[in-house]
C-alpha cells in the first residue's frame, strides 16, 4: 500500500485483514470501526435478559416472529450492559445510555458506558502447587515483562499482571503485549507464560492450568500434614507408615498426632528438611514441579535410611503426593532398604479417594480496575458524589452484568470475575488500554442528587426500540440480577 | 491484536459457529451423529488456518483479474481466481467477489470428505454451500434486506438437480454492489461460482446516471477496497415502476446470459419490491410465501 490515507485513517489489527479504516466506518467485519479516530469495537451492544436466564447460555438476537414477544421490552427482565456501548469523549458528556425502569414499584437508572482502562490488570488464580516462580519474580509473555509472581496461597499460586506500569511505563513493545495479554485473559483465551527463573505455564480463565506442558488436573485437598489427618484412620493396619509429600508441609504418619492416637507404631523413618511438629516436615526438597510440588521425581530422595533400631523387614511403607496423582508402594529388605512393590488393592482406594477429594484445578481471572474521574463524569457531573454513593451502597458497581467488588478506600477501584461476564466483554484501544463495561445502577431519586445527568435519561423500551446493533443474552443463572433494589452489599 | 476465534455449537445444539476475523460461517450437518461430530471436527480444524491463508496473498487476491493475471497459489484462493476467472474480459472483478462461496464450499468439501452425511449445508453470510445425498433436498428462504429478515421468495434444492451452491448479493449487503439490486440470489453448481455470478449480475441491475442513486468511490468508505475508485451504491430512493423494470431487465439480460453459458443454474432478482427469475423449467422457486419461516438456511 502507498496510498496516503487522511491522518484519522485507523489501522485496524484485530485480525490479519489489517483493514484501513476511515472515520466514522467500519471494517470488513463489521465489528471495529474508526470511532473519532480511534479503533473501538462495534460489536453489537449486549442486552442481559432474565425471562430466558434458565435455557441457553447466548441467544443472538435477531428481530423475527416467534423471537420477540414484545414483553420484555416494559418489563424488568432486561437489563442494558455496558458491553458494545461504546465511550464518551471529552468526558463531560453523559455516557452512552443512562437508562430508567421500574422494578418492583421503585425508579431505578442504570448508567451504562465503556470505560478505557490505562490503569487496570488482573489478579491470575492457578490452581496448583508446583512451584512456579520467585516471589516478585517478572511474569512474562512474549518475552516481554507484563507482571509479576505475588504469593502461593493454599493450593495455588497469584500471579499479578498488568497495571499502569507495564501498561504505559515500558517500552511500547512491553505496553502492547501486557494489553494483549490481559485482553485475551479477560475475554477467556489461552495465555502462555514463562515466569523467570521458573515455570512456563499456559492459562484460560476456567480451565485447568498448563504448567511446563502438563495439565494440572486436581487441587490437592490439604497439606501433607492434613491429607495424614485426614486419612489416618483409612491406612490404619493396612499399611505400617505413609509419607504424604508435600513443598510446603510434608506429613509421615507414624509421628504425627493422628498416627499416635490410633497407636501407630514407630517404624524408624527419616525424613531430609526440618522438623517443624512430629510428624510434619519443612523444605524436604526443593520446590518444583515433581512430587506435591517438590522438585523431586523419585520419592526415595527425601528419606534418609531407616534407624535400624526400630525399623523391620518387610515394613510396609506407602508414599504419596497431596493430589494422589502419585504415588509408590515399598516394602523394606533384610537390610532395611526400601525395595518399590505394586500397590496393594487395600490401599489403592485410599489413594483413589486423595485424589477424588482434590477440586479441578482451575485457572480462575479477575480483572481489576480504577473507574477514573473521567468516566465518572460521564455519569454525574461531580464525580465524586459517584464515589460516595458506590460507597455507601446506594449505587451498585456491575461489569457486563456481573458483580463486582469495590474496594474499601478512595476511587471506585473494582474487581470482578471474567467468568461471570458474557463472552468477549473486553475491548481495547491502541492507547494501549483496555476497554472493559461498567454499569452504576441506583435509585432514580439518588441519582438526582448526585448530581446526575437526569436530562439524558431514556425509558429502557426506547432503549429497546434502537434495532441495530444489538444483542440478547440469556444472564448468567449464578449472577444475582443487577436491577433488583437491594439494601446493601457491593458484592452480594 | 488478533481477537480471538470462535468456535462453538449455536443453542440449538445443532448449528456450529465459527468465526474469525471478518468470516462468520454457520454450519449445519445432519445424518448418525458421530458422522455429524466427526464432520464438525473437520471442519473446525480446517477454519482456523482460513484467514492466514486468505490474509498470506491479499493483495492479489484484492487485484483485477484480467485475461494473463497471476494465478494465486492457495487452494481456497484458487477456487476464487477460478469462479471469477470467465468474466475477466467481460467486466471488472477480482478474486475477492468469490470469497465467501470459495470459504463455505472448501469448508463443506471437508467434511463430506470426512464422514458420509445426509446433508449439510456452510453458510458463509449467505453464500451457502450445499451437500445433499441422493433423495434429500433443502428449503431455502430468500431475504432482501438483511437487517429486516422477511422473506421474498423460497426455493428448494433436491438431489438431483445439480446446484450445490446459492449466494446473495446486493448494495445493501456487507459487501459493495455497484448496481442497485435489493438482492440477487444465484444457484449454481458451487458456492464459489454462484458467489462471482450474483455479484456481477446485482452489479448489473443498474440505471446509468440516475439522480435517485447516491454513488461514492469505494475507496472513500474502505480505503483498502479491492474495487478501488469505482463508484459504489450508498443509497437507492424510490424509483417509479418503469425504472424499477429497466434496472431488473439489463439484470435480467446478463442472468439469462450467464446461464446460457452454463455459469449458473437460476437467479432472482429483487429491487424494490419487484422479482424477476431466470430459471429453467425443473427448478422451483416460488414466490408466494407470505408467511413460511426459514426453515433451514
Amino acid at each position: 500500500m502507498t496510498d496516503v490515507f487522511p491522518p484519522d485513517t485507523v489501522r485496524c489489527d484485530a485480525c490479519p485483514v489489517l483493514c484501513y479504516i476511515k472515520r466514522g466506518h467500519a471494517g470488513a467485519c463489521d465489528r471495529y470501526a474508526n470511532i473519532e479516530g480511534q479503533l473501538v469495537r462495534v460489536d453489537p451492544h449486549i442486552l442481559l435478559d432474565r425471562a430466558k436466564s434458565l435455557g441457553t447460555p447466548l441467544v443472538p438476537f435477531l428481530e423475527r416472529e416467534g423471537d420477540w414477544d414484545g414483553k420484555i421490552m416494559k418489563g424488568q427482565d432486561t437489563f442494558v450492559t455496558a458491553i458494545g456501548a461504546g465511550t464518551t469523549y471529552p468526558d463531560y458528556k453523559p455516557a452512552p445510555f443512562i437508562v430508567s425502569s421500574e422494578v418492583e414499584g421503585v425508579d431505578m437508572v442504570t448508567v451504562v458506558t465503556e470505560g478505557i482502562f490505562s490503569y487496570c490488570g488482573v489478579k491470575l488464580k492457578i490452581d496448583t502447587d508446583r512451584h512456579l516462580g520467585p516471589e516478585r519474580n517478572l511474569v512474562r509473555a512474549q518475552g516481554e515483562p507484563v507482571g509479576h509472581v505475588t504469593t502461593a496461597e493454599y493450593g495455588s499460586q497469584m500471579l499479578s499482571l498488568g497495571g499502569v506500569h507495564h501498561l504505559t511505563g515500558g517500552t511500547k513493545s512491553e505496553g502492547r503485549v501486557t494489553c494483549e495479554t490481559l485482553l485475551d485473559l479477560c475475554n477467556g483465551k489461552e495465555v502462555e507464560l514463562t515466569i523467570d527463573e521458573g515455570a512456563g505455564v499456559r492459562v484460560a480463565a476456567g480451565k485447568p492450568p498448563v504448567v511446563n506442558g502438563q495439565r494440572e488436573e486436581r487441587m490437592r485437598v490439604g497439606c501433607g500434614s492434613a491429607t495424614i489427618g485426614m486419612f489416618a484412620k483409612q491406612w490404619f493396619g493396612k499399611v505400617d507408615d505413609v509419607v504424604v509429600v508435600d513443598d510446603h508441609i510434608t506429613g509421615v504418619l507414624s509421628e504425627h498426632q493422628a498416627g499416635k492416637l490410633l497407636g501407630v507404631r514407630e517404624t524408624g523413618i527419616a525424613i531430609q528438611g526440618r522438623r517443624s511438629t512430629p510428624g510434619r516436615y519443612f523444605q524436604v526438597a526443593e520446590p518444583g514441579t515433581g512430587w506435591g510440588g517438590t522438585n523431586v521425581s523419585d520419592p526415595l530422595a527425601i528419606l534418609k535410611p531407616f534407624k535400624t533400631k526400630f525399623a523391620w523387614p518387610h515394613l510396609r511403607l506407602l508414599m504419596v503426593s497431596t493430589t494422589g496423582e502419585q504415588y509408590a508402594y515399598y516394602e523394606l529388605d533384610e537390610e532395611l532398604r526400601p525395595v518399590e512393590k505394586e500397590l496393594p488393592e487395600a490401599l489403592k482406594e485410599s489413594v483413589a479417594r486423595i485424589r477424588e477429594n482434590c477440586e479441578p484445578a482451575l485457572t480462575t481471572v479477575l480483572f481489576m480496575g480504577g473507574a477514573g474521574g473521567s468516566l465518572r463524569a460521564g455519569v454525574t457531573e461531580n464525580p465524586v458524589r459517584l464515589t460516595e454513593s458506590v460507597k455507601r451502597k446506594l449505587t451498585r458497581v456491575t461489569c457486563g452484568g456481573a458483580p463486582a467488588y469495590t474496594w474499601p478506600g478512595g476511587g471506585i477501584t473494582f474487581m470482578v470475575d471474567v467468568g461471570r461476564m458474557p463472552e468477549n466483554a473486553f475491548g481495547y484501544v491502541p492507547t494501549p488500554a483496555l476497554v472493559a463495561p461498567i454499569e452504576f445502577t441506583l435509585k432514580k431519586e439518588d441519582y438526582a442528587v448526585l448530581g446526575g445527568h437526569v436530562d439524558y435519561v431514556r425509558p429502557l423500551a426506547a432503549v429497546l426500540e434502537e434495532k441495530e446493533r444489538r444483542r440478547q443474552l440469556a444472564s448468567l443463572p449464578q449472577n444475582p440480577w443487577p436491577l433488583k433494589p437491594y439494601a446493601g452489599g457491593g458484592e452480594s | 491484536m488478533r481477537g480471538p476465534e470462535v468456535i462453538r455449537m449455536l443453542p440449538d445444539s445443532r448449528r456450529l459457529h465459527l468465526h474469525d476475523g471478518p468470516i462468520d460461517l454457520i454450519v449445519e450437518a445432519s445424518g448418525p451423529k458421530t458422522y455429524v461430530v466427526a464432520a464438525y471436527v473437520a471442519a473446525a480444524r480446517r477454519f482456523v488456518s482460513i484467514l492466514d491463508e486468505l490474509c498470506s496473498e491479499l493483495p492479489l487476491l484484492r487485484a483485477q483479474v484480467r485475461k494473463n493475471s497471476r494465478r494465486p497459489r492457495g487452494a481456497i484462493a484458487q477456487r476464487m481466481f477460478a469462479a471469477v476467472e470467465p468474466y475477466a474480459e467481460q467486466c471488472f472483478i477480482t478474486p475477492m467477489a468469490a470469497v465467501a462461496g470459495a470459504v463455505a464450499e472448501t469448508v463443506l468439501e471437508l467434511m463430506t470428505a470426512t464422514a458420509p452425511l445426509d446433508r449439510a449445508y456452510v453458510n458463509d453470510g449467505g453464500d451457502i454451500a450445499v451437500h445433499l445425498a441422493p433423495g434429500q433436498r433443502y428449503r431455502i428462504g430468500m431475504v432482501e434486506r438483511p437487517e429486516c429478515p422477511s422473506l421474498f421468495g423460497a426455493l428448494e434444492l433436491s438431489a438431483d438437480e445439480g446446484a450445490r451452491g446459492i449466494a446473495t448479493s446486493g448494495w445493501r449487503g456487507r459487501s459493495f454492489s455497484l448496481g442497485i439490486a435489493d438482492a440477487v440470489t444465484v444457484l449454481a453448481e458451487t458456492a464459489a461460482i454462484a458467489d462471482a455470478a450474483a455479484t456481477v449480475i446485482a452489479n448489473a441491475v443498474n440505471l446509468v446516471d440516475h439522480p435517485a442513486i447516491t454513488r461514492v468511490p469505494a475507496c472513500e468508505i474502505s480505503p483498502d477496497s479491492d474495487l478501488g475508485d469505482l463508484l459504489v451504491t450508498r443509497d437507492v430512493a424510490t424509483l417509479s415502476g418503469s425504472e424499477i423494470a429497466t434496472a431488473l431487465e439489463a439484470g435480467v439480460r446478463v442472468a439469462e446470459a450467464l446461464r446460457e453459458r452454463g455459469l449458473i443454474h437460476s437467479a432472482a432478482l429483487y429491487l424494490q419490491g419487484h422479482t424477476r427469475i431466470t430459471a429453467s423449467a425443473c427448478e422451483s422457486i416460488c414466490l408466494d410465501v407470505s408467511k413460511r419461516s426459514l426453515l433451514d438456511a
